[in-house]
């Protein structure tokens, strides 16, 4: 494998994400349809990095009062606490209860913020042009599309507890305004992964172009 | 085609740039927008920040612990620690917005813990939801934000008509803060605090007494305790008061107003008044001008305490204030000096307002002397014989030996005579004395030897009578010859009363002798 590896937007193929038809468009056009299943087809996700940078701003603004406004609200006999996720943290490490206390640690306020940092990181090598570790940032990006969805197990949880603990006057839970602005970190970072382009990151080996193998 | 493409170089298609700005950044935009209102509203949602110095933080949580205003959360505690000098515990709340009016010089703060003090139980929902920090308004216009908390928690808060009385007392018995108040056995108010006084004598009691009735505590008025039962057991006999079942369990203060003083104008707030021990004392008030006398007993004073009664002739002058025991060592004599005091106006001196002392002192004079003169003597007297209480009584002693007071003395002495029980009881000895003098086992012994010979004397009596009875019975020798002898001597009275009757008819028949048959 000597050769350069050519990729299809340099041939001027563009590939379907929906049915993985190799296409080319018509002449003068860069965008156009599918021949067989009439999907959209684009060179490269259209201006995927500058959406992608928006979502994510979005998301780190929300981010802050994510983890300073209380999740969840409990009204008991003695009172009403409001908790943040943190606090939450807190509250449920004990000898017993630390596995619980570290996925919740991990989930909801480890998760969200590495989702923000990785983006960042991936949209900055590929607007520098970085040629290094395209493997790796590729593996990072997999990652990040993956595990984005299981984020919003906190707000399930936080809303399925609020839904189902309402045992009023003696204990009743209620979502507190933090949760809004957690399901907008988990949304918008989820928006901001579906908006990147990942071919963008070998795009600046193949102008370049790196051997691969 | 696809040959053409591959051997002929091509330009290589670039992808378009994206010149113009996404509308995607308006989602940061909003998102922004919606983090910054949201912070400003939380900012705005806080109010100002005090602080609250505490004895113990027992029972308050940071970050848990509410301030309470009429059950309206005002504000939460939000640290806790502890002073510099580790005395005490400063805690910083954070007050709910628009508190400010309320963060005033006065306002009060306290800990509402469960609290169990005789009619009142507070606080109950405080063993489930922890104690949270009452609040009381003040109502000056002074701004302030470092408050200390109060101990115990004010017992009339905010908003309640009426008005404070101070009482002073010896003893605090068993009141409390928040013990009813009685007026005509009404519940009218509380006691809201207790105060030693520095000089560590009295109490000073404040009460608050509610509108209405506030208005009938006058300059008048006595107040006294009515402390559950009020059971007195004194010379006078037994005698139990009570105010109420309340006030049985709890204690309480009472207060009347004698009707005559209805006219007068009612007290200003924080009148200081006496608080009598029961309500006989707070009709009685106390002498105004004690005078101190001793009186020398030298008969056994059992049963005589100090404030044991002194009266004279029945009526209440003055009580005995000391019964101490005092050996004189020349003569070898024991005495009792017992210290009264007597209330002269009791005794009829009349002291209009500030009577100059010396005035009282030269009345007083003339009154006593007058009255010893007169035969007025102290006197022991058992006044309950239940419970061998023992008072001192003067009275007119008419041949009492007369004796003048030395008023040069220091108390004064007043003379004395033995007591009616002592002397009632050294008669009765001196007779017990000669009882037991009597030698009764002599005479019982002789008594005996007596009766012995007596038993005798009449065994030979009934022989002797037997004899009689022998000699008397109608078939006897004796008897029979008693008969004839009798029939005999009736003869011979009438052979004597013939010889009466012919001599009577013939004088001359004992010169000359009987003549026979006269001659005729």
């Amino acid at each position: 494998m000597s050769a350069v590896p050519v990729s299809a937007m340099q041939q001027g193929l563009q590939n379907c994400h929906a049915c993985g038809l190799l296409s080319y468009p018509e002449a003068g056009a860069e965008e156009g349809r599918c021949p067989r299943c009439s999907e959209e087809l684009v060179f490269r996700k259209r201006a995927s990095i500058q959406r992608t940078w928006a979502f994510v701003i979005a998301a780190a603004i929300c981010y802050i009062p994510a983890n300073i406004l209380p999740v969840l609200n409990t009204t008991t006999a003695t009172g009403t606490d409001s908790d943040t996720i943190l606090q939450g943290v807190i509250l449920l490490w004990s000898p017993t209860g630390w596995p619980l206390s570290l996925i919740v640690l991990f989930a909801s306020i480890m998760i969200p913020s590495a989702k923000i940092i990785a983006l960042a990181y991936l949209l900055i090598s590929v607007q520098r042009g970085s040629i290094k570790n395209n493997g790796q940032r590729l593996r990072l990006f997999r990652i990040v599309e993956f595990i984005g969805r299981w984020s919003m197990v906190d707000v399930f949880v936080d809303t399925f507890t609020a839904a189902l603990i309402q045992l009023q006057p003696l204990m009743s839970v209620s979502p507190g305004p933090g949760l809004f602005f957690f399901a907008m970190v988990v949304v918008l970072t989820m928006l901001g992964v579906e908006c990147f382009d990942p071919r963008l990151i070998w795009d600046a080996a193949s102008e370049q172009g790196v051997q691969y193998g | 085609m696809a040959d053409e493409r591959t051997s002929v170089p091509q330009s290589r298609a670039v992808p378009r740039r994206q010149t113009r700005i996404s509308l995607v950044w308006v989602i940061p935009i909003v998102a922004l927008a919606v983090g910054v209102w949201v912070g400003i509203s939380r900012l705005r949602s806080e109010g100002p920040e005090i602080t609250i110095t505490f004895e113990s933080a027992e029972g308050l949580e940071a970050g848990k612990t509410k301030i309470n205003y009429k059950g309206v959360d005002v504000g939460t505690i939000s640290t806790i620690r502890l002073t510099e000098d580790h005395q005490r515990v400063i805690a910083k709340a954070q007050m709910a917005p628009r508190t400010e009016a309320f963060l005033v010089a006065d306002t009060k703060f306290w800990v509402v813990r469960p609290r169990i003090s005789g009619a009142n139980i507070t606080g109950l929902g405080t063993l489930i939801s922890g104690s949270y920090i009452g609040m009381e308004i003040g109502t000056s216009s002074e701004d302030k934000r470092d408050f200390v908390a109060l101990e115990t928690p004010p017992v009339i808060t905010g908003g309640v008509p009426g008005r404070f009385f101070v009482l002073k007392t010896s003893s605090l018995g068993s009141l409390d803060t928040g013990t009813p108040v009685f007026f005509r056995h009404l519940q009218v108010g509380q006691i809201a605090s207790y105060t030693l006084d520095k000089d560590g004598r009295l109490f000073t009691i404040r009460i608050f007494v509610q509108t209405p009735y506030d208005q009938y505590v006058n300059p008048n008025t006595r107040f006294w305790q009515a402390s559950g039962f009020d059971v007195q057991l004194s010379a006078s006999g037994l005698k139990v008061q009570t105010e109420s079942i309340l006030s049985i369990l709890i204690g309480g203060v009472a207060f009347e107003t004698p009707a005559e003083s209805d006219a007068l104008p009612p007290s200003d707030p924080d009148a200081v008044f006496t608080l009598y021990n029961n309500r006989g004392e707070a009709y009685e008030p106390p002498p105004r001008y004690p005078q101190t006398y001793e009186l020398v007993f030298k008969d056994s004073v059992r049963g005589l305490v100090p404030g044991a009664e002194v009266d004279f002739r029945g009526i209440r002058v003055g009580e005995v204030t000391d019964v101490r025991a005092q050996v004189d060592f020349r003569t070898a004599q024991f005495t009792v000096p017992v210290t009264i005091q007597l209330d002269p106006q009791r005794l009829g001196v009349q002291v209009f307002g500030q009577a100059p002392p010396a005035l009282l002192e030269a009345q007083r004079r003339v009154l006593i002397d007058s009255l010893v003169a007169h035969g007025v003597r102290a006197q022991l007297r058992s006044g309950n014989l239940l419970t061998g209480a023992v008072l001192v009584a003067f009275d007119f002693f008419p041949n009492a030996k007369p004796v003048k007071v030395d008023w040069s003395q220091k108390p004064v002495e007043l003379p004395t005579v033995p007591g009616t029980l002592q002397t009632a009881e050294a008669k009765l000895e001196d007779i017990l004395n000669k009882v037991d003098k009597l030698p009764f086992t002599e005479i019982g012994e002789e008594l005996k030897t007596s009766l012995n010979q007596l038993n005798l004397t009449l065994m030979s009596a009934q022989g002797t009578l037997k004899t009689a009875d022998n000699f008397i019975s109608p078939d006897s020798p004796q008897s029979q010859e008693l008969g004839t002898t009798l029939m005999e001597v009736s003869r011979a009275a009438r052979s004597l009363r013939v010889l009466a009757d012919f001599l009577e008819q013939h004088p001359e028949a004992l010169v000359r002798g009987k003549q026979g048959e006269p001659k005729k």
